[in-house]
């Protein structure tokens, strides 16, 4: 077995396990593959149970109304229609965070964007369905709608869209300083400003939502396409005012998130009480167009950043301010906005550093967490601003950026705790791979180069409570071994990854563990797949259940053989002399029903102050990336040849899986980069279809070069970090880097698109600043920053969890 | 009192021929081939993804070229032959393209996943050992939102190398 990396780091975590292994680090296929391949995998809306019901939504036409009446009279009169609710029926606010509970699954005082859902039909057709919605008369005294960050911050016209939060329409305000920044700033040789913004966009999963209820022996049973089950569970017995255990939530096979399906939704709830009402199966399926509207995807945010440098490049203080287009709803906003300043010095090691995050209400759908939730706009701002420094000192871009890394085992200013981390391995990997440093100059030709962090799981649960924050139990029996784990396999391979730990542990194949997972009456909680938190947590959870079996297992086997535990050998699908089979019976009659349990909760990391749940993570995934393009000067248009991708994901536990995560994200990086767009003309979406909401296709997709890089965390599952959000970071700055690279104008905005590169060229022939992007952060009523003590930077390896 | 709602729908006895069965249906003539194969069938192996026509996910087979269910009427594809993802494997043996998704991650959250072996399937089937651009091209029709599509040119490019 070869040492840990990080003695004294958590001993009784198995991150530092080397040596070899017979699962973990083989790209086996994954288990739900032959039921992917094969259309046999069953998603939500691929269910029909006998009677089922259909439902329809009637939503807002308006972005911002008082309803006056709702009449549905006409609705309840039409032949195959068996229930019709309103808001009246279902009056409880809910809500993801327990700050912001401010969401009804219908409502009925008034609406604030166009889709807010008002009433809904089950009928015994679809279409039967969407004419009872048609039919349903609503009165509305129209207001004023509120569409930009810049009306939200104003007085409001007619009135506020939520009455919380506040002056106007702000939601929320934080304002957090950490170190001397002041002194910082006054060190600097070189202090520099920019503005940044970073546009909307949406998830875009290919599976429409989808949830269908049962109510049978006064028990609500819901089949839903969601990324957890546990916050699905908790939203249904408030607001329908139920006790937990006659509610059960099962996650469906899962046709995309990306973070889209990470709230409770309205449709949810409506189908469960709808089948309360009638006794019947009932299912809604969003249209594609509903999709867009339902959204919770990536805010809208403008970033002002002021950072001081050394002569050599060194940063000597940051001050970053956001302001978040949050739309209607508190969504994950509040957390949303602590991230768009949290992880900025998880990357870069910023001595001194003020934050001030500003998130408003606007009449469009709630923005929420997508893919990096909060942290790509900052990245995006951040990249470009060290690169604009470099420039300006004459300083090579990555040279900056790598002097100014953080370290190992090291605490940021803002109290987050870096254990691993492999940004120069990355960097390295990159830049030898794609040749940034030898490039050739030739015009429309350029290369980029940008590097970012992501959490594995955040530190913190959502809603305080003190239970871990993943279990799995296992059950072996006659030689089958069967894993619960309310972790949910939403296609990033959650489900593979229990397999595999399981089988490592008790020396099977991952095809022979049978699963149970994401099921609120069978298996133990996990809080569910967002934040990258399911192979972290739920994988260290697996170990620990998986270890205190293969112990049962062998000391059976020991004490048959007549021998010490320690002499007896598992693996290749036998204990000892035994086959598996043999020393599960053995067991078995010495122990009675085996069963084990591991649980995860991560350490109490997060700093001495208000904000600081946000952030902390018990470790940190790295990335670094190289864009080469080449930009038509007359076209504007830009054509990326291929991407070189390395990220530090710790340890991959099934590499076939990890490169499929890198791979995707740069593809969802690249979407965001150059063309999707959430944007509303209006109150409409711009384009709620997948034909003009433009994402890309086979065509668009260039060459990926992915290099998975090892750094072993000490408190990751066999070392394990993240692989599904992290290299999403780096390609949007990457690109626009090498945009700069190939012609010599900026474009401090997202999506990098053909007019705006066609703009920033013509007001460069002009003699004008060689860009395109926001000239001014607006004028944003911050309250005085909290000030913060910094930590020791050093982190104590005997203790590193202690603060 | 309830009220009848005002409904002039048309049916008609359709006979599709589907994965080589032939089925008689009483339809109503606007029922999509989507939803047919879906909610009167129960091969909800075909999955869709907007119903207009513009994602690809909803792709099956009518005599061995690639077409969108959520686009086609029943009536138009009477008596021809309708493969859908059910269709592929030899009883329990995998296409070998399905055997080279599996091997290689090419599905993720595996929704687009029947459309693109369909669409692929077709290519292999005209066109055996395709170059990369030619897959990227018979495939760009069909949108995938997990793998970047990396994973699907390696898989199409393993099957076709397996395949005689």
């Amino acid at each position: 077995m070869t040492e840990s990396p990080h003695p004294g780091l958590r001993p009784d975590l198995p991150g530092g396990r080397g040596g070899e292994f017979s699962v973990i680090g083989k790209p086996f296929p994954r288990v739900d593959a032959a039921a992917k391949v094969t259309g046999r995998a069953v998603y939500a809306d691929d269910m029909l149970l006998p009677r089922t019901l259909h439902c329809r939504i009637l939503r807002s036409p308006h972005p911002h109304a008082r309803i006056v009446s709702i009449d549905t009279s006409a609705a309840r009169r039409m032949a195959g229609v068996k229930a019709v609710i309103t808001g009246a029926d279902l009056p409880i606010k809910f809500g993801i965070l327990p700050v912001t509970q401010d969401e009804r699954a219908l409502e009925h005082e008034k609406v604030r964007y166009v889709g807010d859902p008002i009433a809904a039909v089950a009928a015994t057709d679809e279409e039967i369905a969407a004419a009872a919605c048609d039919a349903i008369t609503v009165e509305y005294e129209v207001l004023e709608p509120v569409m930009s960050i810049e009306e939200g911050l104003a007085e409001p016209t007619d009135e506020r869209i939520q009455d919380y939060g506040g002056p106007n329409n702000i939601h929320k305000l934080v304002a957090l300083e950490f170190g001397d920044v002041d002194g910082g700033f006054a060190r600097a040789d070189y202090i520099r400003e920019d503005v940044f913004f970073f546009q909307g966009n949406t998830h875009l999963p290919m599976e429409q939502h989808s949830a269908i209820a049962t109510y049978v022996d006064n028990k609500v049973t819901l089949w839903s396409s969601t990324q957890v089950v546990h916050y699905v569970h908790r939203a249904l017995a408030k607001v329908l005012e139920m006790p937990m255990n006659r509610i059960r939530v099962i996650g469906a096979a899962h046709g995309g998130g990306f973070g889209g399906k990470t709230d409770p939704f309205a449709h949810e709830i409506i189908v469960s009480k709808l089948a309360m009402m009638t006794g019947r199966p009932v299912k809604c399926t969003l249209t594609r167009e509903e999709v867009f509207y339902a959204h919770r995807g990536r805010h809208p945010v403008l970033m002002w950043v002021r950072t001081g440098v050394t002569r050599d490049g060194r940063i000597t203080a940051m001050h970053f301010k956001s302001a978040l287009d949050g739309g209607a709803y508190g969504s994950y906003g509040v957390a949303s906005t602590f991230y768009t300043g949290a992880l900025q010095t998880v990357t870069y090691d910023i001595p001194a550093y003020r934050f001030e995050g500003c998130r408003v209400f606007t009449n469009k759908p709630p923005c929420g967490p997508k893919r990096g939730h909060g942290t790509p706009q900052p990245r995006f701002g951040l990249e470009l601003h060290l690169e604009k420094i470099a420039h300006e000192l004459g300083i090579d871009p990555v040279d900056l950026k790598q002097r100014n890394f953080v370290k190992p085992m090291t605490r940021t200013v803002n109290w987050l705790r870096v254990t691993s981390c492999g940004l120069d391995e990355c960097t390295e990997r990159v830049m030898t791979a794609s040749g940034y440093k030898r490039r050739e100059k030739r015009a429309g030709h350029g290369m980029g180069f940008a590097i970012s962090s992501y959490l594995s799981g955040a530190g913190t649960a959502i809603y305080w409570n003190d239970m871990p924050h993943s279990e799995v139990q296992i059950k072996v029996d006659r030689g089958g071994v069967t894993a619960y784990c309310g972790a949910m396999e939403i296609g990033q391979g959650s489900d593979s990854v229990l397999a595999s730990i399981v089988a490592e542990e008790l020396g099977l194949q991952p095809a022979d563990i049978r699963l149970v997972t994401a099921d609120t009456d069978t298996t133990p909680i996990d809080l569910g797949s967002y934040s990258s938190r399911v192979t972290f947590m739920a994988g260290n959870a697996a170990i620990e259940a998986a270890r205190k079996m293969r112990a049962l297992l062998v000391e059976a086997a020991a004490a048959k053989m007549e021998t010490d535990p320690e002499a007896i050998a598992v693996g290749g699908g036998r204990v000892g002399d035994f086959s598996f089979e043999q020393a599960s019976i053995l067991a078995e009659a010495r122990f009675g029903t085996l069963t084990s349990a591991g649980s995860y909760t991560p350490p109490k990391i997060a700093g001495p102050y208000k904000g600081a749940g946000v952030g902390p993570s018990p470790a940190y995934s790295y990335s670094a990336c190289v864009v080469d393009l080449d930009a038509d000067a007359r076209t504007g248009l830009v054509q990326v040849n291929k991407i070189w991708i390395a990220h530090d994901v710790g340890r991959a536990i099934n590499p076939l899986l990890v490169a499929g995560q890198i791979e995707g994200s740069v593809y969802m990086g690249l979407g965001e980069a150059l063309m999707e767009e959430q944007a509303f003309r209006k109150g409409l979406h711009k384009w709620p279809s997948m034909l003009e909401y433009k994402s890309p296709t086979f065509l668009d997709m260039p060459e990926v070069e992915t290099f998975i890089v090892e750094t072993v965390d000490p408190e990751g599952p066999y070392g394990a970090k993240e692989a599904g959000q992290g290299p999403l970071l780096p390609v949007p700055p990457a690109v626009s880097s090498a945009v700069y690279d190939a012609l010599g104008v900026w474009i401090d905005e997202v999506p990098v698109t053909p007019e705006k590169i066609i703009e920033a060229l013509r007001r460069k022939a002009k003699g004008e600043p060689a860009r395109f992007g926001p000239l001014r952060f607006p004028a944003i009523p911050f309250p005085p920053a909290i000030k913060v003590e910094p930590p020791s930077k050093e982190l104590d390896r005997a203790a590193p969890a202690a603060i | 009192m309830k009220q009848e709602m005002t409904r002039d729908v048309q049916r008609e006895v359709i006979a599709l021929d589907v994965n080589g069965e032939r089925i008689e249906l009483l339809l109503p003539v606007h029922k999509t081939l989507l939803e047919v194969l879906r909610e009167d069938m129960q091969l909800t192996g075909t999955k869709h993804g907007c119903e207009l026509g513009e994602c690809g996910t909803c792709t099956v087979l009518v005599d061995g070229r690639p077409e969108l269910s959520c686009l086609v009427l029943p009536i138009q594809v009477e008596g021809r032959a309708i493969t859908t993802i059910e269709g592929m494997a030899a009883g329990s043996t995998l296409h070998p393209l399905q055997q080279a998704f599996a091997e290689l991650g090419a599905a993720q959250c595996g929704y687009c996943t029947p459309g693109i072996l369909l669409s692929a399937k077709s290519l292999l089937e005209t066109n055996p050992k395709p170059s990369r651009d030619e897959i990227r091209e018979a495939l760009a029709g069909n949108l995938c939102r997990c793998t970047g599509y990396v994973k699907i040119l390696e898989a199409v490019e393993l099957a076709a190398g397996r395949i005689e």
